[in-house]
């Protein structure tokens, strides 16, 4: 009885630091600028790209893709920043979400031209399958490397955040803007690495993601509405409240379609819809 | 947009100019009739754009006027087409009750959601619309021994449209129905926007705090616009269920939500007839390019709300206006 319980509660737990690595720069990105970026996803469906086509085309090892995931999604995040989304800081969220929602489409049709509609194949390393069986209960390997991965780079970044003085940077940006730039701080170029970073971390978690969800052009839209369900859950601009919500929707999405099969996705966004009325700006939402 | 221009008397003038036909909007109604003898075997897609022009504009009520934005709205489209569907398949097929039913259950939906709606703002509220639609959708989807899930609602039977018209295969009776329920319901916007209520509802959309702070019941208004905007959703997708005969899940899906935001955008938001120019473009555009692949049209589509965004802020009605202001004398 409490086997199972506890395999559902680390699948959740899995799937929701997933969806937590795809989130996490949408949400420092929307909380610093109040930036609306739908497109987040579509950094991370050019990481999956990056590492199928690596793996699958060139040979390379899943391991060694992965930071080239990373660098690629970062490289292009970066790229559309300073030439398209710049002009928009000011724009309504309207404008943004529109002005977004476009390059999701095209970045759509893109992965469709070169790659197909099919679903493409992941083939994850003998040492990352097959699951290990602990106290009655068992782990999937791949996904005890996912939580791992997932941890290690929160710990990371928190501390990156909090230590640092680029983290300081950035906290004091996402916190009142105005006031940073009157402190002589280049928002500008502390927004542009973050965007970068958040951007590559995006490209990583696709990367990582692959394996579970699959690949396919949809992703970009797919997992926009999860990725969006996290942030707005968890309050802009926090990365304990991203970690929080991921964690809360992940399990209660497994568990949902473990035990109530028949209410699908009904429940997740049963929770979201509950959570934002509760409290509109997130669970440790600041406004 | 709605500051009064310089010699008009007060506001009880301003608004009497703003009600005035133009010439412009009579040959536009006129030229409406112009597919059954123009174009009489595409009046089947005569139809699908009216409908949705219909479905635009309920949108622009809300989004163009109000300021609310909803990722959602395919709901209240939803509801009506299934609620169409069912009457016509367990009570009876006569297209005008099924009609006011329809219109009716989305009108006590939007009501019921519009307390939630007038609560809250900015990105919150764009989430709880994308929610809401997504709930219906799964909810639809899962209550498949009502709605036939994915497989969408079969047996819908429509009788003939005030006993006489037969719905025929060319869509004549189709087009018909379609333009007169447009008609009709774009007289109530029409009248609805050019009314206090409606200056309020701009005022809104401007300044919030402002209006309030003038005495302005923003969350009563809110809650009005936001009913009446679901209740005229709900009619186009009782439209589309009884000219098609036919309900698919795809009516309360995500991307029924973002084609209309997409349509409104692109014609322009904030404007009578944005939402009926844009239909009309996105709609004929989408046959004639429907040999492509579906993905392919989406690249273009987001190519153009790229564009929109950047250089068309106010869509291609704001363009046309922009350009044409020079000749009519800086009438808006």
């Amino acid at each position: 009885m409490i086997g199972p319980f506890v395999g559902v509660l680390f699948d959740g737990f899995a799937y929701g630091m997933l969806l937590f690595l795809l989130s996490v720069g949408l949400s420092v990105t929307l909380g610093m600028m109040n930036f609306i970026n739908l497109a987040h996803c579509a950094f991370g469906m050019l990481g999956g790209y990056v590492t199928v086509t690596l793996m699958n085309r060139l040979g390379w090892p899943f391991l060694a893709s992965l930071p080239v995931a990373f660098v690629a999604a970062a490289a292009a995040s970066v790229l559309l920043e300073r030439t398209l989304y710049r002009r928009l800081y000011r724009a309504s969220e309207l404008d943004q979400c529109l002005f977004t929602i476009g390059i999701v489409f095209i970045s759509v049709a893109a992965a469709a031209y070169v790659y197909g509609t099919v679903q493409q194949p992941v083939q994850i390393p003998d040492y990352l399958q097959g699951s290990a069986t602990l106290a009655g209960v068992n782990f999937a390997v791949y996904r005890v490397f996912l939580v791992a991965a997932a941890l290690v780079i929160t710990l990371v970044l928190v501390a990156a955040l909090e230590w640092t003085r680029f983290g300081a940077r950035v906290r004091a940006a996402v916190d009142n803007q105005r006031m940073a730039r009157g402190l002589g701080i280049d928002v500008d170029r502390t927004f542009a690495i973050t965007f970068a970073l958040g951007g590559g971390l995006a490209g990583l978690g696709g990367a990582l993601a692959i394996a579970i969800v699959g690949l396919d052009p949809d992703f970009a839209f797919a997992y926009l509405v999860y990725v969006l369900i996290v942030v707005s859950v968890g309050g802009l601009g926090s990365i304990r409240g991203s970690f929080a919500a991921a964690a809360v929707l992940g399990i209660s999405d497994v568990a949902g379609k473990y035990y109530v099969p028949q209410l699908g996705a009904f429940l997740i966004y049963l929770v979201m819809v509950g959570l934002l009325m509760w409290r509109p700006a997130g669970l440790f939402g600041r406004r | 947009m709605a500051v009064a221009a310089p010699g008009v008397a007060g506001p009880q003038q301003y608004l009497e100019n703003q009600v005035r036909w133009r010439r412009v909007e009579i040959a536009f109604w006129l030229a409406t009739v112009l597919p059954f003898i123009l174009t009489p075997t595409y009046l089947s897609l005569a139809s699908q754009i009216a409908i949705t022009a219909l479905f635009a504009v309920s949108l622009d009520l809300i989004l163009g006027y109000a300021g609310i934005v909803s990722l959602g709205h395919a709901a209240f489209f939803g509801l009506g087409a299934y609620t169409a569907g069912l009457v016509s398949k367990f009570v009876w097929g006569e297209p005008l009750t099924g009609l006011l039913i329809a219109a009716a259950v989305a009108g006590l939906v939007g009501f019921a959601t519009s307390f939630i709606i007038a609560r809250f703002r900015h990105l919150a509220l764009i989430m709880i619309t994308l929610g809401l639609g997504l709930l219906l959708h799964e909810a639809a989807n899962s209550a498949s021994w009502l709605t036939g899930g994915s497989d969408g609602l079969q047996g819908v039977d429509i009788w003939p449209l005030l006993g006489t018209f037969k719905f025929d295969l060319y869509g004549r009776t189709a087009y018909a129905y379609s333009l007169i329920v447009l008609a009709l319901l774009f007289l109530v916007a029409r009248r609805l926007i050019h009314s206090p209520f409606g200056l309020a509802l701009r005022g809104i959309r401007e300044n919030a705090v402002r209006m309030s702070a003038i005495g302005a019941a923003n969350r009563t208004h809110i809650r009005k616009v936001y009913t009446i905007a679901a209740v005229i959703a709900g009619v186009a997708g009782a439209l589309l269920a009884q000219t098609t005969e036919t309900v698919s899940l795809e009516v309360l899906s995500f991307q029924r939500s973002a084609d209309v935001l997409v349509i409104l955008i692109l014609g322009g938001a904030g404007r009578l007839y944005g939402g009926i120019l844009g239909a009309i473009i996105y709609m004929v555009a989408r046959d004639q390019l429907s040999g492509l692949n579906p993905q392919y049209w989406y690249f273009w589509i987001g190519l153009l709300l790229v564009a929109v965004v950047m250089f068309l802020p106010n869509g291609v009605l704001g363009g046309l206006a922009r350009l044409t202001r020079p000749w009519l004398g800086g009438r808006r």
